[in-house]
């Protein structure tokens, strides 16, 4: 083999591997599982790690104190407060029960609040400052980042019910004694199995919240301004709930998604009546298909102009 | 890399922002993509990356359908697009942590490495712990960039990146795309600048009011625009009654100065000109072709200076 001959083979060889080498580097890369749920890891660190989020589960965590603090001046004043919710009262006698009392409390107004915001922001606020954009040119791919948003809105509202149930137990744990709990149906239970049913209740609260995440995040998708999408949420869980006060309306009130909230408290009965609950959660899981069907396929077909 | 035919874009108010385009990127080119603000050239890369769906005509990018195949296409191409969008509360870091997270075929193993490997590229390497908010707009843009930059890409994608950056960071980021481009990535790089286009292209297209004027490579774009003849001197009238005299056209007489098409008798005639000047007692402070330039090109396609909205 003369020199020229060799020289010219090494050439091509080099060139051949640099070729490999650029195909390699720059070629197609396959999707994998953990590259695929890395966006989903990355969003719940991207919604728990804005000052919003950890202001709102602050303000959620700061109700039960101060329910707990009214409480104890109420009880310790000379006059009786008549009415009121039917757990205030047993309140006094067991500081576990505040965790259901933070809960009905909160259920109405503060937690849909919170989901509300948080919701109703995701699309629309990363819209709002083109980072959509961005992450849709990665390709983070529009099913994926509403599957990732859906599902970090989720986690919030399990985070949300945890916030007030742990500060609603911390704070009746310091101001009432803790011990058997007489429940709603005249039984009485031992504290290991009362905080399970404490567990169960915030389980049913978290996810009770799962339609109104859906219905903010389909708002999400209408516009591109995340004050408007949180606004929107927010006045349609107050307007849902005062059309749930309508005795008028009782033809549709039952397909509210706010009309089984409270049905929580029948967990608190011996046995436990599951009916109500039941409802809500099917009625959740409807609310989730439709408007996370609508999210979807509003998302999907958008044009991104932001 | 990128082709469109009769790509075409109607917004809902009924407003045609990209209309019948047949654009052509050849593999491995720096191709500029140029044209007044407001001339379509944005929602021309917003179709091409799949942001938003063409009203009629199709878009191929590295060979396969947009917005179609925007899961596999898009992993081998980054984008900059109508400047950066970042999260304010996040690092520059964490910034580019997400955007790596949002691409599937991203592997996780060896993300901090590669964002690392980017923030040091674009010269933000100090700065990558500081919240976004805190950036200028200049350090913004390099982010931006880094993020495009954060796999090896086939084809970079550049909506006016240096938008906003003073005159030593404008050098750096041209230097960068030159860098990408000598790697063997395709670089199509949007811009209203004309020298940004000279300086870094090697070709080019034009686009006004939604249409494509012209595409080529830039010196056959450059070559369109004829040289000038320009004389300057004291004696406007007497220089141009002598040019004129020489079948020198299209005199503009300015202050102090004279300028023409030199026309039919080429460069031959030039010393024969100057002496003719001289001769006629014309002082000649100067004289001499002014080559010609993409903005004139762009003028002459055109017939609007290259300030004009669409």
């Amino acid at each position: 083999m003369s020199r020229a001959e060799t020289s010219h083979a090494a050439a091509s060889r080099a060139e051949t591997s640099r070729a490999e080498a650029t195909v390699l580097r720059t070629g197609r890369r396959p999707q994998t599982a953990a590259g695929f749920l890395a966006l989903f890891r990355n969003e719940l660190h991207l919604t728990f790690r804005r000052l919003r989020t950890k202001v709102l589960l602050g303000i959620l965590a700061v109700l039960p104190v101060l329910i707990g603090v009214v409480v104890k001046l109420n009880t310790d004043s000379p006059h009786e407060g008549g009415g009121g919710p039917s757990f205030i009262a047993q309140t006094t006698q067991n500081g576990l029960f505040l965790v259901f009392t933070a809960l009905a409390v909160a259920l109405p107004v503060f937690l849909p609040m919170t989901v509300g915001v948080v919701a109703g922001d995701s699309v629309a606020g990363e819209a709002a400052t083109g980072t959509l954009r961005y992450l849709l040119v990665a390709p983070a791919g529009r099913t994926r980042l509403l599957a990732a948003k859906f599902t970090a809105g989720l986690v919030f509202c399990l985070a949300a019910t945890a916030a007030v149930a742990v500060a609603a137990l911390a704070t009746g744990a310091a101001l009432f004694p803790l011990g058997e709990v007489t429940l709603l149906s005249g039984d009485t239970i031992g504290l290991a199995d009362a905080l399970l049913r404490a567990v169960l209740v915030a389980g049913v609260v978290a996810v009770s919240l799962a339609g109104l995440v859906a219905i903010g995040l389909f708002v999400s998708t209408l516009t591109g301004s995340g004050i408007a999408a949180m606004a929107a949420t927010v006045g349609l869980v107050i307007t849902v709930q005062i059309l749930d006060a309508f005795p008028q309306l009782d033809a549709i009130r039952p397909f509210l998604f706010t009309h089984y909230w409270l049905s929580f408290s029948d967990l608190l009965r011996e046995p436990m009546y599951w009916d109500g609950v039941l409802k809500d959660l099917g009625l959740q899981a409807a609310y989730v298909a439709v408007f996370g069907s609508a999210a979807w396929a509003r998302f999907t077909s958008r044009d991104i102009s932001a | 890399m990128i082709r469109t035919r009769g790509l075409t874009k109607r917004f809902r108010g009924g407003q045609l922002a990209v209309d019948g385009l047949d654009l052509s990127v050849p593999r491995g080119s720096v191709f500029g993509f140029l044209g007044p603000n407001g001339s379509g050239k944005t929602t021309t890369i917003r179709m091409l990356m799949g942001l938003i769906a063409p009203t009629s005509g199709t878009a191929t990018v590295l060979g396969e359908s947009m917005p179609q195949s925007v899961a596999t296409v898009l992993p081998r191409v980054g984008a900059l697009i109508e400047g950066p969008a970042l999260y304010g509360f996040l690092s520059g870091r964490d910034n580019l942590v997400r955007f790596d997270a949002a691409d599937p075929t991203a592997d996780p193993r060896t993300r901090r490495q590669r964002v690392e490997t980017a923030l040091e590229r674009v010269g933000l390497g100090a700065a990558a712990g500081k919240k976004a908010r805190a950036y200028s707009l200049g350090m913004k843009q390099r982010l931006g960039l880094a993020s495009a930059l954060l796999q090896p890409r086939e084809l970079l994608v550049l909506d006016e990146p240096t938008n906003g950056l003073d005159p030593q960071g404008m050098r750096e980021i041209r230097a960068l795309v030159r860098e990408v481009a000598a790697e063997g990535t395709t670089v199509f790089l949007s811009s209203h600048l004309l020298d940004e286009i000279e300086q870094v292209c090697t070709h080019a297209a034009v686009m006004s009011r939604g249409r494509l004027v012209v595409q080529g490579t830039v010196a056959e774009l450059a070559a369109r625009a004829q040289g000038r003849l320009v004389v300057r001197t004291p004696d406007v009238a007497r220089a141009a009654e002598v040019l004129a005299a020489h079948r020198v056209t299209g005199l503009v007489p300015g202050e102090e100065r004279v300028d023409g098409e030199l026309g039919g008798p080429g460069d031959e005639a030039l010393p024969e000109l100057c002496a003719a000047l001289v001769a006629a007692g014309v002082r000649v402070h100067g004289f001499g072709l002014e080559r010609g330039t993409l903005e004139d090109a762009f003028v002459a396609l055109t017939g609007e200076g290259f300030d004009v909205a669409g």
